[in-house]
C-alpha cells in the first residue's frame, strides 16, 4: 500500500512540479539582481498559454519538425519513470534501466535538432550543432558516474544505486560521491543550457543553443517544449540530489519532504551559480565538460583496487 | 544434416547465380531476373538451413577428403556460423533485389553481367569459409571471396577514382591473406594439421598466433588503423554492394577472430584487453573522421568502422570473461558482439540503400549539394530516419539491445563479478562517447541531406525510388524495430552462439533471460513507441485545424532568405572536427578579406584519409625506396638468372 502511494506520488511530483523549480531558478536570480522578479509559477502559466493558442509553422518544415516536441516530452516523462526521487524506488526498475534512462534523453536529443535543421534556419542549425557537440562530452561523465555508483552499490538499477550509496558509505566512497556531484552538476548545468554554458534568457548569436534550436516552434508544439525542457531540468537535477540527500529514517512522508526541501534548494543552487558565474567562450565549454569527465574517471579509477 | 545440405544447395546454387546473365542478351533485363530468382531461392534454401541449426541442437559436420596435400572439405554448422550465416543470406538476397532497378542489366550493359557474376561468386564464398574447418578450405573461400570483391568495387573501372579504391583494397587485401597464410603455416607447424578444433590447452607461440589473426582479419573487418581500404572501397562500389561490404564482408573478419580465439580453451587477460582497446579506439576515430566527411557514402563507411569498434569491444569482453571464468561476461559479451553483427547488417544496409536511392535520384553523393529531400522522397527519408536512429543506438530501435548487452556487461565487469577489470569503466564512458558523436554525425546527414530546402537545383530534381528498391528498405526497417521492440526473438540464437564459441571451455553460460532485461525492454520499447505516437497524433491533429497559419522561416527580420544561407555539413560538425583536429587533420583553407570592395572568397574544408595519406603512403614508398636498390640484379635475361642460380648452388654446396 505505501508503495503504491509513494508511485502515486512519484507521478504527481514528475508531471507537476518541474515548473516550479524552473521558478525557483527564475526567483533566485531575480533576487540577485535585485529585482522582483516573475511569480514562482510563471513557467506554468506559460506553458497553459502556449497550450491554447494556434500552431505558426514555417512552409519549410515536414513532420519531422512536429517530431522534435513529440519525442522530447515523451523521453523525458519515461526517463522520470525510472529514476528514484530521493529514497522512493522509481516506479520502473529494472537491471540496466539506468542505460535506458540516458538513452532515452539521447532519443530526445536526435529529435529536437533534428526538427531545428528541419526549418532550413542558419540560427537553428547552428543551435542544434552545438546542442549535439556539448552533449557528446557529457554523456562520458554521465556514464562514468553510473559505473562509480553500480560499483559502489553493486546494482544495475537506478533505483538501487542512487539510493544506497550515501546510506551504507564509507569516508573514501563519501569522497568519491562528492566528485560524482560535482561532475554531475556540470552536465546538469550544460544538458540543460544554464550559464555557465548557454544563457536560457536569450538568444543571442553567443549564446545561442537551446533556445535557438526552438525558435521557430509556436503555439502547443512550444508549450511541449518549455514544459519537456522545465522535466528535463528537474530529472536531471534528481540524480546529482538524490546523491547528496540522506534517508531520514523517520519514514515515508519525511523523506518526501527532505526530497521536497533539496529540490528546492538545488534550484537555488542554480540560481545562485547562473547569477555569479560568467558564461563561458563556446570553444571553452568542451574543456568544463572534458573535466567533469575526468572527476568521474578520478572517482572510477579510485575504487580499482 | 538435413541443415549442412540445405546450407551446401544454396552456397552451389548461389556461385552459379551469376551464369544466366552470361547467356542472356546483355541490353535486356531477362538474365538479370534469372539471376535473382536463383539468388532468392539459394538465400531462402541457406537461410531455412541456418535457421535450422538453431532449433536442434546438433552440430551437422561433413568432412570428405580432397585431393590437396594437407587439405580435407571439412564443413561444420554450428551456432556461430549459422549466426554469421543468417545475415550474409538475408543481406544478398535484399541487395540483389535492390540491384534489379538500382543497376538494371539495360541501362548497365557494360559492366552488370561481371557485377551479378562476382556478386554470386562473392557471397557464395562467404558462406562455405564460414562453415569451413580446414585451413587450406577456409584460405580457398576467403581469397575467392576476397577477389570477386575487387571486382566488385571496380565495377565502374573506367573512373580514375575506382580505380584508386580497387588497388588500395587489392593491396590490403593481399596483406590480410598474407597475414592469414602467416598464421596457417605456424599453426600447422604447431599442431601437425590444418583442421581446425579448439586446443586443449594453451600452446606454445599462442601469443603469436593470436596477433597475426587479428592483424590479418583485422584489415578485413576495417579496425582503426588497418582500415585504409575501407571508405574509398565503399564509396566507390554500387551502393547495394557497399550495402553487402559494410553489412556482411568486413564482418567475416570479426568471425575470423572470433573463430581463431575459439582455438584457444585460456587465454590470457591481455588478449580480451587489447581487443577491447582496439575497440575503442576504432569506435572513437571511426565516428570521429566520419564527422568529416562530405561524401554521403564515405560518412556511412567510416560509421562501419565505429560499429566494428564496438563488436570488438563486446567480443573482448567476453574474451575477458573467458580469461577471468565469468560465464556472464562472456554471455553478454558475446550476444552484445553477435547482435551487433547482425544489427549492423540491417541498419547500415539500410542506410547505404537509402544513399543509394538519393545517388540514384541525384547523381551526387556529395551531402553539401543537397537538402530537402524529404518532400520529394519521402519513403526515402523515412527509411533512412529509422536507419539514422537505429545505428545510434537508441531506443526503441536495434542498435540500442546490442548496445545494452555491451554496457550491461561492462557494469559487470567492474562493479559485480569477483575481480574487477580496470578497463571496464572507461570502455563504457567511451561507448557513451561513441553514442553522443554517433548522433550527431547523423543528425548532421539526416538534417543537411533531407531537411531544409534544397541547397541545388539537382536536389530539387530528384524523385522517389522504384518498388524493387523499396521494398528491401521496408522490409530491413522492419527488422530494425522488430529486434528493437521484440528482442526475446533473438535470445535463442545469442545463446546458441555463444554455447557454440564456449564449448572448448565448458563453463555453462547462462541464458541472456537470466542475465539481461529482455522483458522489461520490451515493455520499455513498446511504451517509448506508442507515447510518441500517440503525443505526435496530438500535435498532429493540432496542426491539421484550419487555425494553423503557415509562413516563411523567421530569419531575424532579413527580408531575402536564401537556401545557400543554410546551416552546412561542414559548418555543422565544425567544432567536432577541430576539436579530434589532432586525430583527423582538416585540411582548411582561410577566408582573407581586404580593401573595401572584396572579391569574391571561397572557404573550402576537408578531412582527408589520414591514416592512408599520412601514414601508410609514405611508409610504402619509403619501403619501395629501399628495395629499389635490389632492382639491380633483376635485369629479365635468362642466363643472369641462371648466374644467380649456379652462384646460390655453389654457395649452398660450400657451406653444407
Amino acid at each position: 500500500m505505501a508503495r503504491f502511494f509513494d508511485i502515486v506520488i512519484h507521478l504527481l511530483v514528475l508531471v507537476l512540479l518541474p515548473p516550479l523549480v524552473l521558478g525557483i531558478v527564475n526567483k533566485t536570480k531575480a533576487w540577485f539582481g535585485g529585482r522582483v522578479g516573475p511569480p514562482l509559477t510563471q513557467v506554468y502559466s506559460d506553458v497553459f498559454k502556449l497550450m491554447r493558442k494556434d500552431l505558426t509553422l514555417s512552409r519549410t518544415t515536414t513532420w519531422v519538425f512536429l517530431m522534435g516536441p513529440a519525442v522530447s516530452l515523451t523521453t523525458v516523462l519515461l526517463a522520470g519513470l525510472l529514476i528514484p526521487f530521493g529514497m522512493h524506488a522509481a516506479p520502473v526498475s529494472f537491471t540496466g534501466d539506468v542505460i535506458l534512462a540516458a538513452y532515452l534523453l539521447a532519443l530526445g536529443r536526435f529529435f529536437t535538432a533534428s526538427a531545428a535543421l528541419d526549418t532550413g534556419s542558419s540560427f537553428e542549425g547552428m543551435g542544434a550543432a552545438r546542442e549535439v557537440t556539448f552533449s557528446s562530452f557529457a554523456e562520458p561523465a554521465l556514464f562514468l558516474g553510473f559505473a562509480v555508483l553500480a560499483r559502489l552499490t553493486e546494482s544495475l538499477s537506478l533505483s538501487h544505486m542512487l539510493a544506497a550509496p550515501t546510506s551504507t558509505g564509507s569516508v573514501a566512497s563519501i569522497g568519491i560521491i562528492a566528485l560524482l556531484v560535482v561532475a554531475w552538476f556540470a552536465v546538469l548545468l550544460s544538458e540543460n543550457s544554464r550559464i555557465p554554458v548557454d544563457d536560457p534568457n536569450t538568444h543571442l548569436e553567443l549564446t545561442m543553443i537551446h533556445e535557438v534550436m526552438v525558435l521557430d516552434h509556436s503555439g502547443p508544439a512550444f508549450g511541449m517544449i518549455v514544459y519537456s525542457a522545465a522535466v528535463k531540468l528537474f530529472v536531471m537535477s534528481v540524480l546529482v540530489v538524490d546523491l547528496i540527500v540522506p534517508k531520514t529514517g523517520l519514514g515515508s512522508p519525511f523523506d518526501w519532504l527532505v526530497f521536497l526541501v533539496a529540490m528546492a534548494a538545488i534550484g537555488i543552487a542554480i540560481g545562485i551559480v547562473e547569477s555569479s558565474i560568467a558564461r563561458l567562450r563556446m570553444v571553452t565549454v568542451p574543456k568544463l565538460l572534458v573535466s567533469a569527465c575526468l572527476l568521474a574517471a578520478f572517482g572510477a579509477s579510485l575504487l580499482l583496487r | 544434416m538435413t541443415s549442412l545440405t540445405l546450407v551446401l544447395a544454396a552456397i552451389l546454387l548461389l556461385a552459379c547465380s551469376g551464369l544466366p546473365s552470361l547467356v542472356f542478351s546483355r541490353v535486356s533485363d531477362t538474365g538479370q531476373r534469372w539471376s535473382f530468382g536463383i539468388t532468392l531461392a539459394a538465400t531462402s534454401i541457406g537461410a531455412v538451413g541456418a535457421v535450422l541449426t538453431f532449433a536442434n541442437d546438433a552440430t551437422p559436420e561433413l568432412n570428405v577428403p580432397w585431393a590437396v596435400p594437407g587439405g580435407a572439405f571439412h564443413v561444420t554448422l554450428d551456432g556461430l556460423s549459422a549466426a554469421f550465416l543468417v545475415s550474409v543470406f538475408l543481406l544478398s538476397a535484399l541487395g540483389a533485389l535492390y540491384g534489379l532497378s538500382y543497376w538494371a542489366q539495360a541501362e548497365h550493359p557494360e559492366n552488370g553481367v561481371r557485377l551479378r557474376f562476382f556478386y554470386g561468386l562473392m557471397t557464395s564464398a562467404m558462406a562455405l569459409l564460414l562453415i569451413a574447418r580446414n585451413g587450406l578450405l577456409f584460405l580457398t573461400a576467403w581469397e575467392i571471396m576476397a577477389l570477386s570483391g575487387f571486382f566488385l568495387i571496380a565495377t565502374e573501372h573506367e573512373k580514375k577514382d575506382v580505380q584508386e579504391a580497387g588497388w588500395v583494397y587489392l593491396v590490403a587485401t593481399h596483406l590480410s591473406s598474407l597475414l592469414l597464410f602467416g598464421f596457417f603455416a605456424i599453426y600447422f607447424a604447431i599442431t601437425g594439421t590444418l583442421e581446425l578444433k579448439p586446443f586443449s590447452e594453451q600452446p606454445a607461440f599462442g601469443a603469436l598466433l593470436f596477433l597475426i589473426a587479428v592483424a590479418g582479419f583485422g584489415i578485413k573487418a576495417g579496425l582503426f588503423p588497418l582500415h585504409v581500404w575501407l571508405p574509398s572501397a565503399h564509396a566507390n562500389a554500387p551502393s547495394h554492394v557497399s550495402a553487402l561490404f559494410s553489412g556482411v564482408v568486413i564482418k567475416m573478419g570479426v568471425y575470423g577472430v572470433m573463430r581463431v580465439c575459439w582455438l584457444f580453451p585460456h587465454p590470457p587477460l591481455w588478449w580480451g584487453s587489447l581487443l577491447v582497446a582496439l575497440g575503442v579506439v576504432s569506435g572513437v576515430l571511426g565516428v570521429a573522421f566520419a564527422l568529416g566527411q562530405h561524401d554521403i557514402k564515405r560518412l556511412l563507411a567510416y560509421h562501419s568502422i565505429e560499429n566494428i569498434g564496438i563488436i570488438f569491444m563486446g567480443f573482448g569482453l567476453a574474451m575477458v570473461g573467458r580469461s577471468l571464468g565469468q560465464p556472464a561476461l562472456v554471455a553478454l559479451g558475446m550476444a552484445g558482439a553477435v547482435l551487433h553483427v547482425w544489427n549492423h547488417g540491417l541498419f547500415k544496409a539500410l542506410l547505404f540503400l537509402a544513399a543509394g536511392a538519393v545517388i540514384h535520384a541525384t547523381h551526387t553523393r556529395d551531402i553539401e549539394r543537397l537538402g530537402g529531400l524529404s518532400k520529394r522522397m519521402p519513403h526515402t527519408a523515412l527509411m533512412f530516419l529509422i536507419g539514422a536512429v537505429a545505428i545510434c543506438g537508441l531506443p526503441p530501435l536495434n542498435g540500442f539491445i546490442s548496445e545494452l548487452f555491451v554496457y550491461i556487461g561492462l557494469f559487470r565487469a567492474y562493479a559485480l563479478d569477483a575481480r574487477s577489470w580496470p578497463l571496464a569503466p572507461f570502455t563504457a564512458a567511451a561507448l557513451a562517447l561513441i553514442g553522443g558523436l554517433a548522433v550527431a554525425c547523423f543528425v548532421k546527414v539526416y538534417g543537411i541531406v533531407f531537411l531544409g530546402e534544397p541547397r541545388t537545383e539537382i536536389a530539387e530534381s530528384g524523385s522517389e525510388c522504384s518498388p524493387s528498391m523499396a521494398v528491401p528498405m521496408r522490409l530491413l526497417a522492419g527488422l530494425c524495430f522488430l529486434i528493437g521492440l521484440a528482442p526475446v526473438v533473438v535470445v535463442a540464437f545469442m545463446d546458441r552462439a555463444t554455447t557454440d564459441w564456449q564449448f572448448a571451455h565448458h563453463d555453462l553460460t547462462p541464458s541472456l533471460f537470466e542475465i539481461a532485461p529482455i522483458l522489461p525492454l520490451m515493455a520499455a520499447g513498446s511504451v517509448v513507441a506508442g507515447g510518441t505516437a500517440v503525443v505526435f497524433f496530438m500535435l498532429w491533429r493540432a496542426r491539421k485545424r484550419g487555425t494553423t497559419t503557415y509562413t516563411g522561416t523567421w530569419d531575424c527580420g532579413y527580408i531575402a532568405p536564401a537556401a545557400r544561407m543554410q546551416y552546412t555539413a561542414s559548418s555543422f560538425a565544425q567544432m567536432l572536427v577541430n576539436l579530434f583536429g589532432w586525430a583527423l587533420r582538416p585540411h582548411t583553407s582561410k577566408v582573407h578579406f581586404e580593401g573595401y570592395w572584396p572579391k569574391t572568397n571561397v572557404f573550402r574544408s576537408h578531412v582527408p584519409e589520414t591514416v592512408l595519406d599520412q601514414l601508410v603512403v609514405p611508409l610504402f614508398r619509403r619501403t619501395a625506396d629501399v628495395f629499389s636498390l635490389v632492382r639491380v640484379m633483376q635485369q629479365g635475361r635468362a642466363q643472369l638468372y641462371l648466374v644467380y642460380i649456379v652462384a646460390a648452388l655453389l654457395v649452398l654446396l660450400a657451406t653444407v
